[in-house]
């Protein structure tokens, strides 16, 4: 929750498979604005106290909480609280240390030391040092160790430990989102060395460093934890996160509505409608703010339709994405122009945006030949009509009525547009890693660090690799390289400005729209300061004044 | 009877084998595999980390490697380690959910019958009747009506504006704080709903299976005969008619066994049970293959075994259909 570990970030968002568009019960790393005050109940001045159990849901139980093996959104919400890494972000997306204290970067870009606290202890009381980072850092890249995310250690040449609270980490060229990957859960040592990491009772039983210590999971049930009460950022002021499992969004919201959850994340349809109500006024708030992610409408450039760069240019103009931002997510959600997020210090708002123009478009593809010469009302070339079907993963009501309006608008202007809904495994499988589509509409979530060369290079074109569009740029692949390897943020973000700028022009997406994050969160918990990265940055200071504590915990 | 035991037993074995080799082709043709929901569009995956996951599980090698590996331990009861990210024992995984899937089940199995059977014996006997076209209409709307749907808004009526029972879930949160026979309670109060739902939804079934039995039993020579030795009718229908009709539903409840074990997906979603339907439904998402095998296995055997028990039950209660003797 509070720390979401960075790695998991740049992951398809499309991995929220079943959760629709509401994967979000996290209300953790997004840029926030608050409600108008309007709907907030009446803040009193009320001191911060200990106690109170907040009760989150959940659609979908952990797997796993030992965060190497993980790598879904369930399971680090809970390590989160759980485990701390060396650095974090902070609530302005800035990193800052954790149980780092700090750090020097060498001249040449290649070299990072970190001074470790030494005030830091386990949860079974054992003090934390760099022997641990050490492990954890070797964990990662044993090839024994079935992770998702070694990538980023992989590129480290030599890692030092020079003291009990010192290590050095060098790299054979500047990465820039290196210092970042630091992020990731830090394991104990004594706990796990010499050991099976997938068969450790840690899985199910996690010690860490963090906030909270690990207390009850009943599978697909709920998960406990309990606060620590010798955190070395100290106490929380809540005593236990309850973590419900309730795989159904409507059971959840009658739960909610019985005031037996505290938090849970709405869709746009319950946000705008169904919490609009005097009782959730007074007895909850309401938070929304952009989602680290964007819906696309991607088209295979291979496909001899799409070649053509004022073909995709004019299907963008002729999508009215407005009208999506407001026909399916209800107007709770931005249109998007490029791959980052509206809000942040990377995006560039001044690229071309394509606005919405039917005349327009049915006018720039009469200038690429298409043309409706026979009268039927479907534009042709060469004796072929504009016809294409786009696919969509099952499961996701949002992408599959944005499909719906796509359909419909490029209908209006000559284009026939089928629509096919697939089974994740089978959509990957045999459609996008096959090539076998001629436009998909999928998501990507937005990683913090700036770096898509994984979605963009023009080499990653093998199957199973992310350009599964076959977007080829010279240009865009040095740029990306630049980005990547430059640390001076202001430098590094004029690359990442004309990449935008050439990713616009050349349109090999549709940028759809990015969603926003809806959580709910009941009245009495105080102290919840929304920042760009979200709300859950602060947990540990979110508070239940004493008169208002439901809950008592006995630990 | 001894001997016809045991050779139906001895015939099990080539059908379970069958059974399982059918079930593994079928789960490897499906597109994608476990490491699918890790590796998929994740840009943190490489051609040689995916490769380094797809070997610690063994998809490296060709199908029937990984069968005969499966079939090995499975004949030394080992159902393997499943191959969510989890990596638990099979058979914990199971276990875990086998109580309160089996509770639900025999509960509202005991709700259907002690309905059904009255309902289709009185429809039966008052036959195109007001009741019987009543109930008729009863049934097939419990039939009819999308669990989901029902459920939802009895959480409504019950949980939210009356506030007489919990909403989801099987404990309450203070559970563990509760006095034993409070607990009972506790479970009792969440299962309401549930059994409910279920038991409505299986009415329609059985109670028109008992009505059709009855019917056509009332029509039997020996009823006429019961009349005529001039039996009253409470006798008749209770006694000659009823024990008789019962004798197919004795087929019933045996092909009913290894759904006592099996739940349903949309049912368990939406009251938030963690029970077998749930378990076997991420385990098809996220092709956990020893999970998913585990599960059919079982479901094999139970049904095999409560085909034989419902044979052999049949002989016992009906003297005309005896085997091996």
């Amino acid at each position: 929750m509070r720390a979401q570990r960075l790695t998991v970030a740049l992951f398809c968002v499309a991995a929220v498979l079943f959760s629709g568009c509401n994967g979000s019960e996290k209300a953790s790393d997004k840029a926030a604005e608050p409600q108008p005050s309007a709907t907030q109940p009446q803040t009193q001045k009320l001191e911060p106290a200990y106690g109170d159990m907040i009760i989150r849901g959940s659609i979908g139980d952990a797997s796993v909480l030992l965060p190497v093996l993980a790598s879904d959104f369930a399971s680090f919400d809970i390590t989160g609280l759980i485990y701390n890494g060396l650095v974090k972000y902070d609530k302005d997306i800035k990193l800052v240390g954790e149980l780092a204290e700090r750090w020097e970067i060498s001249r040449d870009n290649l070299t990072i030391r970190f001074f470790l606290r030494k005030d830091v202890k386990w949860q079974d009381g054992r003090p934390f040092t760099a022997k641990d980072v050490e492990f954890t850092y070797k964990l990662y890249i044993d090839p024994k160790t079935p992770t998702a995310y070694a990538t980023d250690f992989l590129k480290v040449k030599e890692f030092k430990v020079l003291d009990d609270y010192t290590i050095e980490v060098t790299y054979s060229e500047p990465y820039a989102p290196a210092l970042g990957s630091w992020g990731q859960a830090v394991h104990p040592r004594h706990l796990l060395e010499g050991q099976d990491v997938t068969q450790s009772p840690l899985k199910r039983q996690p010690v860490g460093t963090g906030p909270y210590r690990f207390g009850e999971w009943k599978t697909g049930e709920k998960i406990v934890v309990d606060s620590n009460h010798q955190y070395w950022e100290g106490r929380p002021y809540i005593d236990r996160v309850m973590t419900r499992v309730i795989p159904d969004p409507a059971t959840m919201f009658l739960e909610l509505k019985a005031s037996r959850l505290d938090q849970m994340g709405l869709t746009p349809l319950q946000y705008m409608r169904q919490t609009d109500t005097q009782w959730f006024k007074d007895n909850f708030n309401k938070y929304k703010y952009l989602a680290f992610g964007y819906t696309y409408l991607g088209y295979n450039l291979q496909d001899p339709k799409f070649k053509d760069k004022k073909v995709r240019q004019a299907l963008t103009v002729a999508i009215n994405r407005e009208s999506i931002v407001q026909g399916v997510l209800l107007g709770l959600g931005a249109v998007a122009y490029t791959p980052y997020k509206p809000d942040t210090f990377w995006y560039n708002p001044r690229v071309e945006k394509f606005s919405y123009d039917p005349e327009k478009a049915k006018q720039m593809l009469a200038e690429a030949g298409w043309k409706d010469t026979d009268g039927d009302g479907i534009l042709d070339k060469d004796g072929k009509p504009f016809e294409f079907t786009i696919i969509t993963n099952h499961g996701n009501d949002v992408r599959k009525n944005a499909a719906t309006i796509v359909q419909k608008d490029l209908k209006a202007i000559g284009i026939n547009v089928n629509i096919r809904v697939i089974e994740w495994a089978a959509f990957i499988k045999n459609f996008i890693n096959k090539r076998n589509f001629e436009a998909c509409l999928l998501g990507w979530s937005i990683g913090i660090d700036p770096n898509q060369i994984d979605i963009w290079n023009s080499k990653k074109i093998g199957e199973s690799e992310l350009n599964f569009i076959h977007y080829q740029n010279p240009e865009v692949d040095k740029l990306l390289e630049l980005g990547a390897s430059t640390y001076d943020p202001d430098e590094r973000k004029k690359y990442y400005d004309r990449f935008q700028e050439i990713i616009a022009e050349d349109q090999p997406y549709t940028f759809l729209f990015v969603q926003q994050s809806l959580p709910i969160i009941s009245g009495r918990f105080h102290g919840i300061e929304p920042a760009p990265i979200g709300i859950g940055y602060d947990f540990i200071r979110w508070y239940v004044p004493k008169p208002l504590q439901k809950y008592t915990i006995q630990q | 009877m001894g001997l016809y035991i045991i050779k139906r037993l001895a015939l099990m074995i080539p059908v379970i084998l069958g059974i399982t080799i059918i079930s593994f082709a079928v789960m490897k043709m499906a597109p994608g595999d476990p490491t699918s929901l890790v590796t998929d569009l994740n840009p943190n995956m490489n051609e040689e980390a995916i490769k380094r996951i797809r070997a610690h599980y063994g998809l490296d090698q060709p199908w029937y490697v990984q069968y005969g590996k499966w079939l090995r331990n499975m004949a030394m009861l080992d159902f393997g380690r499943s191959f969510a990210p989890d990596n638990r024992l099979v058979i914990d995984k199971i276990l875990e959910r086998v109580p309160i899937t089996l509770l639900i089940n025999v509960l509202s199995m005991i709700v259907i019958l002690s309905a059904a059977i009255p309902i289709g014996v009185m429809s039966a006997v008052k036959q195109n009747s007001l009741f019987d076209k009543a109930t008729t209409v009863f049934v097939f709307l419990g039939f009819a009506m999308p669990t989901f749907w029902l459920a939802l808004l009895l959480m409504i009526l019950f949980g939210v504006k009356l506030e007489l029972l919990p909403i989801s879930g099987i404990r309450s949160l203070n559970y563990a704080q509760l006095a034993p026979f409070s607990q009972v309670l506790d479970v009792l109060k969440h299962l309401v709903l549930p059994v409910f739902v279920s038991g409505f939804g299986g009415l329609a079934g059985m109670s028109r299976y008992m009505r059709s039995n009855m019917l056509e039993v009332i029509r039997q020579d020996y009823i006429t005969t019961a009349r005529a030795k001039g039996l009253d009718e409470r006798t008749v229908i209770f006694k000659h008619a009823l024990r008789n009709a019962l004798l197919p539903v004795i087929t019933i409840l045996g092909l009913s066994v290894p759904g006592l074990i099996g739940g349903s997906v949309i049912f368990e979603t939406i009251f938030a049970i963690p029970g077998m339907g749930q378990l076997f439904y991420q385990s098809v998402m996220m092709r956990d293959y020893p999970t998913i095998m585990g599960i059919l296995v079982i479901g094999a055997v139970l049904t095999l075994v409560g085909n034989l028990l419902a044979d052999v039950s049949y002989s016992l209660a009906d003297p005309r259909i005896r085997v091996g003797d």
